[in-house]
């Protein structure tokens, strides 16, 4: 007992100068972002990097998604004879839960370790004093970019992973099932409110944050050595797959009251 | 030696990182336009002590002065509108994703907001400056030998004409023959542009190549300060083992 609560105070402890830690770099790098000189070249490269490269790899994860959740719905619906509800079933999931979510996993993967690895290497082979050196704040032209990519482009991914993934189930349910193709575009979009779409979307920029913020957070804190590039990449991917999953859960219950 | 003189003044700088002392009463005053050598042993905090010169690191207690102004709490920025710093960092730092001449030309168009097609001819005088063909200057930095990019490196540190000019080990990693170029390379730099430069090494040929005046790092403080000629001179213990180079002697070796 006598030993267990010093352990559990130093993690609270811990916890807590962590939180504060990752405020203060929030902070410093808004306050620094928003003044001139801005650095569009690399914003606009972050905004591919983000935007655009991810598309295959969130695209093959949503269609699979919609297909196997078309096949799933099937399964369960069949038995009470409900099938006609499965093309809303579908559009729902994805825009509100999979969507973001799915998209946001595959993008913690892909961009923020690679946020982690990029920046934390520049750490160690001190590229990063050597901008301050330059005149260059590093905060401003590295990490002020990616988290604006990030908050800015995961929507819009998200907002193609929606469509890619109703198409995934219309041709599992169309093409494997014998669902007329006219009645269910038809009850995909007559149960679709706004609100779904808009509460996947606020979920992805929230995600695109926190993808962004932990990779440029933990790369830029990395320690020497090639080893601390890859703990940087660890804490990055770890760090935001578990923020994206309470988020999740957080955003969906106050969305969802309203 | 009065501190009226001294363009650079560091006062009981203490730095420790987390139980690890790092500089423990550390002192120094350099003069304008002369070229200190810092030496000691690897791992003595030599490099920690230029970064919080530059405001890379900050000092746990002491006062650094500049041109007889105060620049303890300054952020690099503003401690480069009193002197502009250049840097030669010990791996070079280059970025990565940038061309030669990018990197050569980088603090003219960020720091400087100076035009892409200006900052390229700067930058092309520098990389000829430095003994290198123009045909480098669009190839990236990971496509050149260490030597090269050492030189890309001090073509980067001098091209926005600094004041002060820092080289962290300048001509470690490098074969004789290469550092013995670099040291030239770095001396006329140096007096070209009337900078004061401030080198730490453990090389003793580089020290030869480019000091006026030399200090010796042990336990967090300088131990030992005089010319060239002086070190060659002095009866002092320390400095007699690290030029010499013997195991034994004050210096232990962990």
């Amino acid at each position: 007992m006598f030993e267990f609560l010093p352990s559990t105070g130093r993690m609270v402890i811990r916890f807590v100068h962590k939180v504060g830690a990752i405020s203060c770099f929030l902070f410093s790098t808004l306050w620094n972002g928003i003044r001139p000189p801005y650095y569009g070249r690399q914003v606009l490269e972050q905004f591919l990097t983000i935007g655009f490269y991810s598309l295959p790899v969130v695209g093959l994860t949503a269609i699979f998604s919609g297909m196997v959740l078309a096949l799933q719905s099937y399964t369960g619906f069949s038995r009470f004879s409900a099938e006609s509800a499965i093309a809303t079933v579908v559009v729902l999931s994805i825009t509100r839960e999979l969507g973001p979510v799915l998209a946001g996993l595959m993008v913690a993967g892909r961009v923020g370790s690679s946020m982690a690895a990029e920046i934390a290497t520049m750490r160690v082979t001190e590229q990063i004093d050597a901008l301050t050196t330059l005149s260059t704040n590093p905060l401003k032209m590295l990490v002020f970019p990616r988290i604006l990519a990030g908050v800015l482009m995961l929507p819009l991914l998200v907002f193609i992973a929606d469509i890619i993934g109703v198409f995934g189930g219309y041709l599992v349910c169309v093409y494997k099932l014998d669902f007329n193709s006219g009645n269910y575009i038809q009850s995909t979009i007559k149960y679709l409110e706004y609100d779904d779409v808009i509460s996947g979307l606020i979920k992805a920029a929230t995600f695109g944050f926190a993808i962004s913020l932990m990779g440029c957070y933990h790369g830029y804190q990395s320690e020497r050595g090639a080893s601390g590039v890859g703990r940087a990449t660890i804490n990055a991917v770890v760090s935001s797959s578990v923020i994206i999953l309470i988020l999740n859960y957080v955003l969906t219950s106050v969305l969802f009251s309203k | 030696m009065t501190s009226a003189k001294s363009y650079i003044e560091v006062n009981s700088l203490h730095k420790a990182f987390g139980d690890k002392v790092i500089l423990n009463d550390f002192n120094v005053q350099v003069h304008k336009s002369e070229s200190f050598v810092v030496i000691g042993g690897s791992g003595t905090g030599k490099s920690v002590f230029i970064k919080c010169i530059m405001g890379l690191l900050k000092p746990d207690s002491g006062k650094i002065s500049l041109n007889s102004h105060d620049i303890t709490d300054l952020s690099p920025n503003d401690r480069q509108q009193i002197a502009r710093f250049g840097m030669l960092f010990q791996g070079g730092a280059l970025f990565d994703s940038l061309s030669v001449w990018e990197n050569v030309a980088f603090g003219l168009m960020n720091g400087q907001n100076m035009g892409r097609e200006e900052a390229r001819k700067i930058a092309l005088e520098k990389i000829d400056a430095v003994e290198l063909s123009a045909k480098v200057a669009d190839l990236y930095p990971a496509e050149l030998s260490g030597g090269m990019q050492k030189r890309v490196a001090l073509a980067r540190a001098i091209a926005t004409k600094p004041d002060i000019i820092f080289f962290d080990e300048p001509t470690t990693g490098l074969d004789p023959i290469v550092s013995g170029k670099i040291n030239g390379l770095i001396s006329k730099c140096v007096k070209e542009l009337g900078a004061t430069a401030i080198t730490i090494t453990h090389d003793m040929h580089s020290l030869r190549a480019i000091a006026d005046r030399v200090g010796l790092l042990f336990e967090g403080k300088l131990i030992w300060t005089g010319t060239v000629s002086e070190m060659d001179t002095t009866d002092n213990p320390y400095v007699q083992q690290f030029i010499n180079g013997n195991a034994s002697g004050p210096f232990t070796v962990e």
